[in-house]
């Protein structure tokens, strides 16, 4: 990979990052309202995850959405004012933190249902095999998605048509408050692929660049027409799962563990160590970063409301 | 024209939209080998084979999900649930999804997805396999839910539903596929949203759709032996509701029977009459009735069974009883 490639991603991560906690501040302020789920912690998944992806490959994930949108080209500007309710935010202010997309950008959404979208990924890598169109879906899920019974329909089905579907299950090792272990049958939940012949793997997902290689590994693979693959992403959330989440299933220890592998500190370092940028070009870097998710904020912040006749628009397409 | 069933109608607005757009392809459960459960799709794995004529697991939120991801990329499926009684297994799908999508993104979204269902009971198939719950698919804004009641109707409606760009609940009954009609032939649409007075009258008006619409015809003509003369409005699409042919029947007659298959109780027959209450209460001579599925799961013994289902005796009641 050539520097800047390098510096993209640690771009996307510290971005992520930066405005995650923009948007948390903003909540506290009162001017996001719903849930609002952080993706602090977790940046390297998404960032590796979809960094191999051509513009063909389609993106869909779960509601932790903001950071796999940002990955998927969508600017900040409109990431935080889709947040704040506005006309400019990437759904029109009709969506919110969990409904954010754009088709144009192969970026399928942002689904609150837990495992809901799992069957739409299916139905998208079928869209694909069935046009003889080149796309890879990558479909993005918790942990806990894989106990619904829509994950087995979508893997299964998958399987027995053999899309061209990468299934990524981010483990971030709770559910809400339910443990792994406490919810599902196996603890490897790679090994519920096994259950459908679907080839797997793991990676670590606080290092960035693991997940990029496992990433464009599967997707060679099944780009080759080898039908779906399975990765699983050990990571873990820094933060609530969401705003006002008391946190009362884990220690606060346990979360400190976690936070000394933060995966931008971590890639940071590793860029620095191997001359890869010097810390001088990090640091102007992370300035550039700051101000670009400031600049969002304002623009947010300064954007219009829907006008009240949006209330009644895009419920169908056709006039009938 | 032709007189066909109500399959042959169907049968033929699916193969002709097949033929003419290679986009349009069906999944579902024994659509392709088995050749339909109810045969509407027989012949059409070996014509079209096996890429566009799709044999599902039993996974029905999968065949629905699956069905709106593959809209999602610009093609037009056709979603089959083999009932609607196992429709509750895709809610989910149905409702959070393929109602959601266009507006929740601000429109950027577009599925131009069919769903082809059954429903209906009278069959003797037990409480699980015999409802007729169209009323709570046309609960939800951003669904159009269609429920033809003649072979002309549903190949016109089908084409339309296909042709459409929104996701669309296509609702068949079981006991008409056999029931016979005059169809046009060729390319033949019937707006969605769109009510029509299927038998023109004087004295009451009778609202009514699917089934209901077969057994409503057959109690006109018994009244008319009597010197009544009812108007019959079929309503064909429940959402997006179009009111306007019951209101003008309505203010002619001045009196209003709704019959439906299913229940009672927050059903279709609340909706007509409450919006005859709310937009022709001036014309309004006598209170309306509503002709429903009594308030129980449906039994199997034939007797019961049919004792719940509204018939024809119901209906000429229903209608002296607002004269
Ligand atoms: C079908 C369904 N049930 C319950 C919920 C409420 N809920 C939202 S997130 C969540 C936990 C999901 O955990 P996981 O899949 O591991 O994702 P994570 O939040 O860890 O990213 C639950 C139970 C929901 N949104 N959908
Ligand atoms: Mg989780």
């Amino acid at each position: 990979m050539e520097k800047q490639g390098y510096l993209d991603l640690y771009h996307q991560m510290v971005a992520i990052r930066r405005m995650e906690e923009s948007a948390a501040e903003l909540y506290q302020k009162g001017k996001i309202g719903g849930f609002l789920h952080l993706y602090i912690g977790q940046e390297a998944v998404s960032t590796g995850l979809i960094a191999p992806r051509t513009p063909d490959d389609r993106v869909i994930t779960a509601y932790r959405d903001h950071g796999v949108a940002y990955n998927c080209g969508l600017s900040a500007r409109e990431i935080i004012a889709e947040l704040l309710g506005k006309a400019t935010g990437c759904s029109k202010g009709k969506g919110g933190s969990m409904h954010m997309a754009d088709v144009k950008k192969n970026y399928w959404g942002g689904h609150a249902i837990v495992g809901a979208h799992l069957p739409l990924a299916a139905g998208l890598a079928l869209g694909d095999l069935y046009s003889k169109t080149p796309g890879v879906t990558i479909c993005m899920f918790g942990d806990g998605a894989t106990n619904i019974g829509y994950f087995h329909e979508a893997l299964n089905l998958s399987k027995v048509w053999n899309l061209p579907v990468l299934w990524v299950c981010e483990n971030n090792q709770y559910g809400m408050g339910t443990a792994v272990d406490r919810a599902s049958a196996v603890s490897d939940i790679r090994e519920k692929a096994d259950g459908y012949a679907i080839p797997n793997d793991e990676v670590d997902g606080m290092d960035v660049l693991a997940v990029q290689a496992a990433s464009a590994k599967m997707l060679e693979e099944i780009r080759a027409g080898g039908g779906p693959r399975f990765l699983e992403i050990n990571t873990y959330r820094f933060r609530g799962h969401s705003m006002g989440d008391p946190e009362r299933y884990r220690k606060a220890d346990e979360v400190h563990r976690y936070q000394e592998n933060d995966p931008i500190g971590m890639f940071r370092k590793y860029l620095i160590a191997n001359d890869v940028a010097s810390e001088e070009e990090i640091v102007k870097l992370e300035d550039a970063i700051e101000e670009e998710v400031r600049d969002a904020v304002e623009f947010a912040e300064n954007s219009p409301e829907p006008a009240p006749e949006e209330l009644f628009t895009n419920v169908y397409v056709e006039t009938y | 024209m032709a007189r066909l069933t109500m399959r042959e109608a169907i049968s033929q607005a699916l193969w002709e939209e097949m033929e003419r757009d290679p986009k349009v392809f069906i999944l579902g459960e024994e659509v392709g080998v088995w050749g339909g459960t109810y045969a509407v799709t027989k012949g059409f794995y070996d014509h079209f084979g096996a890429e566009r004529v799709r044999d599902t697991p039993i996974s029905e939120a999968a065949i629905i999900g699956a069905g709106i991801g593959a809209a999602l990329t610009g093609l037009r499926p056709v979603a089959e649930l083999m009932t609607i009684n196992f429709a509750f297994s895709a809610m989910d799908h149905i409702v959070n999804e393929s109602a959601k999508l266009h507006y929740m993104f601000g429109g950027q979204m577009v599925l131009p997805l069919v769903i082809r269902t059954v429903g209906g009971g009278g069959r003797q198939l037990g409480a699980t396999h015999s409802q007729t719950p169209d009323a709570i698919f046309a609960h939800f804004p951003g669904l159009v839910v269609v429920a033809p009641g003649t072979p002309a109707d549903a190949k016109g409606l089908l084409k339309a539903a296909i042709r459409s760009n929104d996701p669309v609940m296509f609702i068949e009954h079981a006991t008409l596929y056999q029931t016979r009609g005059e169809v046009p032939e060729g390319d033949f649409i019937v707006p969605i949203g769109k009510s029509t007075v299927q038998r023109p009258g004087k004295d009451v008006t009778i609202v009514t759709y699917s089934k209901m619409l077969e057994l409503s015809l057959k109690a006109a003509d018994q009244l008319a032996k009597e010197g009544v003369e009812a108007e019959i409005v079929d309503l064909r699409t429940l959402r997006p509701l179009d009111m306007a042919p019951v209101i003008e029947s309505f203010k002619k007659t001045n009196r209003a029977v709704i019959v439906e298959e299913g229940w009672k109780s927050y059903g279709v027959g609340s909706e007509i009459t409450a919006r005859i209450y709310e937009e022709a209460f001036d014309y309004v001579d006598a209170p309306v009735k509503r002709v429903a599925q009594k308030e129980v799961p449906l039994p199997y013994n034939r007797t019961l069974e049919q004792s719940a289902i509204p018939n024809v005796e119901d209906i000429i009641q229903a209608v002296k009883e607002v004269l």
